[in-house]
């Protein structure tokens, strides 16, 4: 114990940042030309990005090395009507293809015993919503998934990004990935958020500011003020959309309402092991005088509830501004694309937001689909009824989110105000599920990505909070929320 | 994988900035459960509009993408480097890539290669009419005109790419490391492994109501 402690007053050891303390307790080796083998805590797999990895595996006669570090759920695919009917029998998928992947992952995980939950049961849901709610995910872990979004763990602590099929085949069959070490990025949020202010504008605030490759080559570390004052919901929200500032990762260091959130869920320590596992999360936030390779400070008294007009996440406005002109961008690519996007969006410069009109508002997705996004929602829905004209959709991110939202009454609420109450998926976030939006038709949208085509072909998507989709598909417009709240 | 040392041909000349992976391959591609044949979903909402380059008998074929900044951004699909693979393009010039694209790149023998924006430019120029050279072993961009860009490589990634080599196979041969990292683990973290709290989820679906 005094040698610890000799240690840790070490003066002349260097400071560290959270990433480089998960970095180091992960290193197996590094070889001479500076790439690291990496220790890989958690995987997840979903149906879409494995099933060619398993195939790789079988070819190849390789077994999954440690299965019992895997977990495995559908996500992508899944049709978000029920499945199963009134006496408890399992309807079929009606997509042939996505029928066909749907086994494929049951028969995969079977085959090299991972463990596997299946679309029916009441734990199944996002892949990055399940894995916080059961305590999959745990500070100070690496943990990767075959899907970008896999940033969401880093609301906990954990070193977690997205990686390709090849990638997931290597883990399968390593536990190990073969990386670079990233360099990093201090994101600080001061301030106070404003009345009707979210998690999700103070990160679409920042992509808005930084932009889509703002991040590139970087893991980000989100401090400051505004983001210790955020709950795990909120977070996971911030760091989801890491990815959509193109960051490797993001983090955000634990803290007591990180254990707070762990602690009792179904596969995080107990007993001993929790006291102990947190005694070593308590050693992880970055050092005072830890140095990243960039910083960028952010106010977040001064954002307003946002949102995007084009077809990159960088595309940002409050909701009291207007569609921007081409012209006013300085950069001769982004004035192209920002045209070429107004286009797609069938929206003309100048045009204020609040005025544009939505046929289509979906609630939900690896962003936005917890419990509390639901909560906001389901707060500007009360009393209200959803606009002639648009079809409103909310999708519980998992069983339980769904569970406990009915158990608080949330969905009837919902269903009174004229919403659909959907079962959990990744649903109309990206058009691989019949949830999608058709050709030249206006989404307000809870998820993570305004590309072309992301919501269906033609589709146009605009990024909001759950409280502002609620208040556009009330509206039947873009709306700014707080005209909807009471203080 | 076959190892690549050059790519030789004429190039895309796109230049567009932020082309995401849902551009390079939609969503409803990757309900396939292989590697093959996603060459035909490539660039399907660029290929649905009149006078795009992937249809002009000019560039059909073409082994090169020139691209603008964050080539690949979006989803960590591999599908996009696997319908690029498909279409025959064996390597993307761009001032800068999304981070795991880049990575699924290199693991299906595509060639990442970063330049300048002036070096993009003046390729796409030059594609209109010649051809542009990539060496792997010199890590230059030549063409007929004596111009001559030099990029930068992993060092790693480049022996991968020069030498065809599996990864997995070269971890597995690191088994004692990790075996021994593992042990350590076992040790320091026994709650990654213990499952203290959990008997195992094998849920096959019959708690729903």
């Amino acid at each position: 114990m005094a040698q610890f402690s000799v240690n840790r007053r070490d003066m002349s050891a260097r400071p560290l940042t959270l990433y480089e303390k998960i970095w180091n307790a992960h290193l197996v080796e590094r070889r001479d030309d500076g790439t690291c083998l990496i220790y890989i805590d958690r995987h997840l797999v979903h149906e879409v990005t494995s099933p060619q990895a398993f195939e790789g595996l079988r070819i190849a006669g390789r077994p999954v090395r440690r299965p019992e570090l895997t977990l495995a759920v559908p996500d992508h695919n899944l049709p978000t009507t029920p499945r199963v009917d009134a006496a408890g029998r399992v309807l079929p998928i009606a997509d042939a293809e996505s029928a066909q992947q749907l086994d494929a992952l049951r028969r995969n995980t079977a085959e090299f015993g991972i463990d596997y939950i299946d679309a029916t049961a009441v734990e199944q849901g996002i892949v990055h919503v399940i894995g916080p709610e059961l305590g999959f995910t745990l500070p100070g872990t690496t943990l990767v998934c075959g899907d970008s979004h896999t940033s969401a763990h880093g609301a906990l602590g954990a070193l977690a990004f997205g990686i390709g099929t090849s990638e997931v085949e290597h883990v399968l069959a390593t536990q190990t990935l073969l990386l670079g070490q990233a360099k990093t990025m201090e994101v600080r949020v001061d301030g106070t958020l404003g009345f009707g202010v979210s998690a999700k504008d103070v990160i679409l605030a920042i992509i808005g500011t930084i932009g889509a490759a703002g991040g590139s080559g970087h893991v980000i570390e989100f401090t400051g003020k505004v983001i210790r004052g955020l709950s795990i919901e909120g977070r996971l929200t911030i760091a989801n959309m890491s990815i959509e500032a193109g960051a490797r990762a993001g983090l955000i260091a634990p803290d007591e309402t990180t254990f707070a959130y762990l602690q009792g869920r179904p596969m995080a320590p107990m007993g001993a092991e929790w006291e102990r596992a947190v005694a070593w999360w308590r050693t992880l936030p970055s050092d005072a005088g830890a140095r990243y390779d960039k910083v960028f400070r952010i106010d977040a008294t001064a954002i307003a509830p946002s949102l995007t007009w084009g077809t990159s996440p960088e595309d940002v406005v409050p909701i009291t501004g207007v569609v921007p002109a081409p012209d006013s961008f300085a950069d001769p690519a982004k004035r192209a694309a920002a045209q070429k996007s107004l286009d797609y969006m069938g929206l003309t410069a100048g045009t204020a937001m609040r005025d544009v009109a939505v046929q289509h508002v979906f609630i939900g997705s690896c962003t936005n689909s917890r419990i509390e996004d639901l909560r906001a929602a389901a707060a500007v829905a009360d009393g209200r009824t959803v606009a002639k004209g648009v079809r409103a959709l909310v999708v519980p991110g998992s069983g339980q989110v769904k569970r406990q939202a009915e158990a608080e009454g949330l969905d009837r609420i919902f269903v009174a105000a004229g919403f659909e109450w959907r079962e959990p998926g990744c649903s109309m976030c990206l058009a691989m599920n019949p949830d999608k939006v058709p050709p030249g038709e206006r989404c307000a949208s809870t998820s993570n990505r305004n590309f072309v085509g992301r919501q269906g072909p033609g589709a146009r998507t605009h990024l909001l909070s759950p409280a502002m989709a609620a208040a556009a598909a009330v509206t039947g417009r873009l709306a700014d929320v707080r005209d909807l709240m009471t203080s | 994988m076959e190892p690549v040392t050059q790519v030789s041909g004429r190039a895309y000349p796109w230049g567009a900035k932020n082309i995401d992976t849902d551009v390079i391959i939609p969503a409803h591609w990757l309900k396939t459960i292989s590697r093959e044949g996603l060459g035909k979903g490539a660039f399907e909402t660029v290929r649905a509009q009149p006078g795009n380059i992937f249809d002009d008998p000019a560039y059909a074929g073409s082994p090169i993408l020139i691209a603008g900044d964050n080539f690949g951004c979006g989803s960590s699909r591999e599908h996009a480097a696997w319908a690029l693979v498909d279409m025959g393009i064996a390597a993307v010039i761009a001032p800068s890539f999304s981070d795991i694209f880049s990575g699924n790149a290199f693991k299906n023998g595509i060639i990442p290669v970063v330049l300048p924006q002036e070096a993009i430019d003046r390729l796409i120029e030059v594609t209109k009419t010649d051809i542009v050279t990539i060496e792997l072993e010199t890590m230059t961009v030549t063409t007929a005109f004596q111009d001559r860009f030099v990029f930068a490589l992993d060092a790693f990634r480049r022996q991968c790419l020069m030498e065809g080599l599996d990864e997995i196979g070269l971890t597995l041969a690191r088994d004692t490391a990790i075996s021994k990292f593992e042990g350590a683990m076992h040790a320091s973290r026994p709650w990654i492994e213990g499952r203290s709290g959990y008997a195992g989820i094998a849920i096959d679906g019959d708690r729903r109501t």
